[in-house]
């Protein structure tokens, strides 16, 4: 008697285990780093959860000022929970609006308390941020009882589209027809280079550089707008945003209050792609993927970004590899398997031969390495040529392996790709193609078996085969990731631990540090 | 409509500039020499009905398709109406007549332009950027270095014959220049994009005399600004090698830069 195969790909469960054991591996070490360290945008979400909100006249946000005042009175090793509640206890201000304002005067100069005065520090501190906390789990709330009310997604792939005006008052009525032409998620893209930014921008904003900035007010208005398409719709429509950068984790903690519902939080992205600091994004995301955990939103990694600078077949074992260490670190900071929109990308050269039965491959091992995550399928964009109509063509073959390997969420890929922001029709063309597919092929799945020792079969068995080498040299390391991400092993990129931007918002942990977030964060 | 037909109709009319050169008035091709026959598609926002693709048309044969063919009309939305229009266009094209700006430089892939600096230099090439004065948009000058680069090419980081070292926001020139030293940069790019009253025309002539008082003039590392303020044109006035505008990509730069080194280099 033969036995029955695992799945289509007939994976080896002691392969995929061994894989998971080695992404354990991996990424121990750099959870045990997180824990050590805390950052200057951990400390800015801590006082953003107590309620700390608004910016002074020059737009500085009050979370900024306060922060740089308690750091040059007392450092940033012991948390900002410590200094700021004692101030408060001593009658320094009223609120943290009045003791931010007060600090940036110069009038209030911070201590690290001791005894029973750090005990009533820590205390009233955990009382106000678990006010914030308690905010989110409120939201968390509300977003399952309006999607009970209105209805979801009628289907997966929900269907995910990107508005990107720069101007929120623009974005907004866009959203709206997006979401009437049948989109189920909507991005907005953020302005360019705000990842960069050590401070997140104030209020409603007009403008932007390709794309909108991520601000609480943004956030809170369309937000209010999509609810309303909600009604109209009669299914919920999820927002998502970013929480990357050197401000993940304030980011966060604006999108858990503001019932965001999904946000891309990737472990490397940063590093790789922005140089920041290693040490600063893997301290940063772990808080942020922890938030996300609570706020009961899904994070999409960003594994197609591999594939936009490397090649897609040669590289095909680095988007798996990430995947694991993404789900990976997303487990260990509390998140789900149904949160975990892992990433990947429809970005082989189609000039190739037999490109479509590898993207089918590759689709195919992610979807059966992690059955049970959504899994976000990322149109292409690398060969998107300006020829319209070819791109038209290929949009329509990633449909077709998104219906064939049963993705989460389908990036609604525009055959305008590289040649303008989409167009009214460009989008309304580009959903016909989605439909069509869905309608034609979305059951084909049922049929298709790929031959045991095919093509498809043997291709992704290596890629996962080649993950596995990758993750093994990578501990062959002396500091294991750290060093691999050093020495360029990711891309072409060399990120050594001790430089990139943000690492002077880093700092080891003190024998005292206290921070409430975290507390109340990790118990759950 | 034969080819020598219409340029008959050119000949007969008096006043008329000398005869183009054999050859060179074409017309868009379909299926016949000489058919003249396009496709276009678009929107116009109205909801969808007769008067809808009649004013489709109507658009077609003003913009010289006749007769227009409206092959396809789908409503998006209540208010919007998208068209596929085929029809024969009676416009000519004379090729000897094309102005084009031709580039200086040639334009060079990643590896092309690695492979250059390689044979040309013998050493990776140095180039240190920075958004100077008060501006803190980096926008810019990330989209140029940064590897995730814009409009679908990768950054100067990407290239691997190409050490970048991007200083960020609001460096001072000062800092600049000693960086620039520090580093032997080969080249120095300068971005500024938000600006107010001119500053960052100022600020670009500060650089550019601070690079001048500071390097001998045949050491001095090549000079370069972009952003959406500046005009291509000024590069002279403000002392600096090249200026890029608005929708420059980091190819172009990366090509310029190659180009420019590799022939200093030569000569």
């Amino acid at each position: 008697m033969s036995r029955r195969p695992h799945g289509k790909l007939d994976l080896d469960p002691a392969t995929v285990k061994q894989a998971r054991a080695l992404a354990r591996k991996v990424g121990r070490p750099i959870v045990t780093t997180a824990k050590k360290h805390t950052t200057v945008a951990v400390e800015r979400a801590t006082l953003r959860l107590a309620g700390l909100e608004g910016a002074d006249a020059e737009g500085t946000p009050w979370v900024n000022r306060l922060m740089d005042v308690v750091r040059a009175d007392t450092g940033l090793e012991h948390g900002v929970a410590l200094p700021v509640w004692d101030a408060l206890a001593r009658g320094e201000a009223g609120d943290l609006v009045s003791l931010a304002q007060k600090a940036s005067a110069g009038s209030v100069t911070f201590r690290l308390p001791e005894g029973r005065d750090a005990a009533r520090a820590r205390t009233a501190s955990r009382k106000q941020v678990g006010r914030g906390i308690k905010r989110i789990d409120q939201r968390r709330v509300e977003r399952d009882r309006m999607i009970k009310r209105q209805g979801d997604a009628p289907r997966t792939p929900w269907i995910y589209l990107i508005v990107a005006t720069g101007d929120i008052y623009e974005d907004i009525p866009q959203a709206q027809q997006a979401a009437r032409e049948g989109a189920d998620v909507i991005a907005v893209i953020r302005s360019t280079g705000q990842s960069l930014l050590d401070y997140v921008p104030e209020g409603a904003t007009r403008e932007g550089f390709a794309g909108t900035y991520a601000t609480q007010e943004n956030f809170r208005l369309m937000r209010a707008a999509l609810d309303e398409s909600g009604k109209e719709l009669g299914r919920y429509i999820r927002l998502t945003n970013y929480a990357s950068g050197l401000c993940m984790p304030e980011i966060a903690a604006l999108a858990g209050m503001e019932r965001l519902d999904m946000m891309l939080n990737d472990s490397m992205y940063g590093i790789l792609f922005r140089d920041i600091n290693p040490v600063r994004t893997f301290v940063d995301q772990r808080f942020s993927r922890q938030v996300h955990a609570r706020a009961g939103i899904i994070i999409n990694t960003g594994e197609d970004n591999y594939l936009t600078t490397a090649d897609a077949i040669e590289a095909a074992h680095t988007v798996t590899t990430s995947q694991l260490l993404n789900e990976y670190f997303a487990k260990e900071a509390g998140l789900e398997d149904w949160q975990l929109g892992l990433g990947h990308a429809f970005e082989i050269d189609p000039e190739v031969p037999d490109s479509f039965r590898m993207e089918l491959a590759h689709a195919l091992l992610a979807r059966e390495l992690f059955p049970a995550a959504p899994l976000k399928w990322m149109p292409p964009t690398r060969h998107m040529t300006g020829d319209v109509f070819r791109g038209y063509l290929l949009d329509g073959f990633f449909n077709l392996v998104g219906a064939l390997t049963g993705q989460g969420i389908l990036l609604v890929g525009m055959m305008t790709e590289a040649v303008v922001t989409p167009w009214i029709s460009d989008r309304d063309l580009a959903l016909q193609n989605v439909r069509y597919v869905m309608n034609a092929a979305g059951e084909l799945h049922r049929d298709f078996r790929p031959e045991p020792d095919g093509f498809i079969v043997t291709r992704a068995n290596q890629v996962l085969g080649e993950s596995l080498e990758l993750m093994e040299r990578i501990l062959e390391h002396e500091h294991g990731l750290l060093d691999a991400i050093a020495d360029g092993t990711f891309g072409l990129m060399k990120r050594p631990a001790d430089a990139g931007r943000g690492l002077d918002g880093v700092a080891k942990k003190s024998s005292v540090y206290y921070n409430p977030a975290s507390e109340i964060l990790e118990e759950a | 409509m034969s080819e020598q037909d219409s340029s008959g109709d050119v000949e007969t009319v008096a006043e008329q500039p000398p005869t183009p050169p054999e050859g060179s008035i074409v017309r868009p091709y379909g299926d016949t020499t000489g058919d003249g026959m396009v496709q276009i598609s678009f929107t116009l926002p109205i909801p969808h009905s007769k008067v809808a693709e009649g004013a489709a048309a109507q658009l077609a044969n003003k913009m010289g398709m006749d007769p227009a063919l409206v092959v396809h009309a789908k409503p998006m939305g209540p208010g919007f109406t998208f068209f596929v229009v085929y029809g024969r266009v009676n416009h000519l094209v004379d090729t000897s007549k094309v102005v084009v700006v031709e580039r200086d430089y040639p334009l060079l892939t990643p590896k092309e332009a690695n492979a250059a600096i390689k044979r040309a230099l013998r050493r990776r090439l140095t180039v240190v950027g920075a958004c100077i004065g008060t501006d803190a948009h980096t926008v810019g000058i990330d989209a140029i270095l940064n590897i995730k680069g814009f409009a679908g090419e990768k950054g100067l980081e990407y290239y691997r014959e190409l050490k970048v070292v991007n200083l960020g926001a609001q460096v001072s020139v000062p800092q600049l220049v000693e960086r620039a030293r520090a580093e032997k940069a080969d080249a120095v790019l300068v971005s500024q994009v938000v600006t107010q009253r001119d500053a960052h025309l100022l600020n670009t002539r500060e650089m550019s005399a601070a690079f001048r008082e500071s390097y001998p003039s045949d050491r001095r590392p090549l000079l370069i600004v972009g952003g959406p303020r500046f005009d291509e044109a000024m590069a002279g006035e403000l002392g600096v090698d090249r200026v890029f505008s608005r929708g420059t990509t980091p190819g172009e730069v990366a090509s310029y830069l190659v180009h420019q080194l590799t022939q200093r280099k030569a000569s």
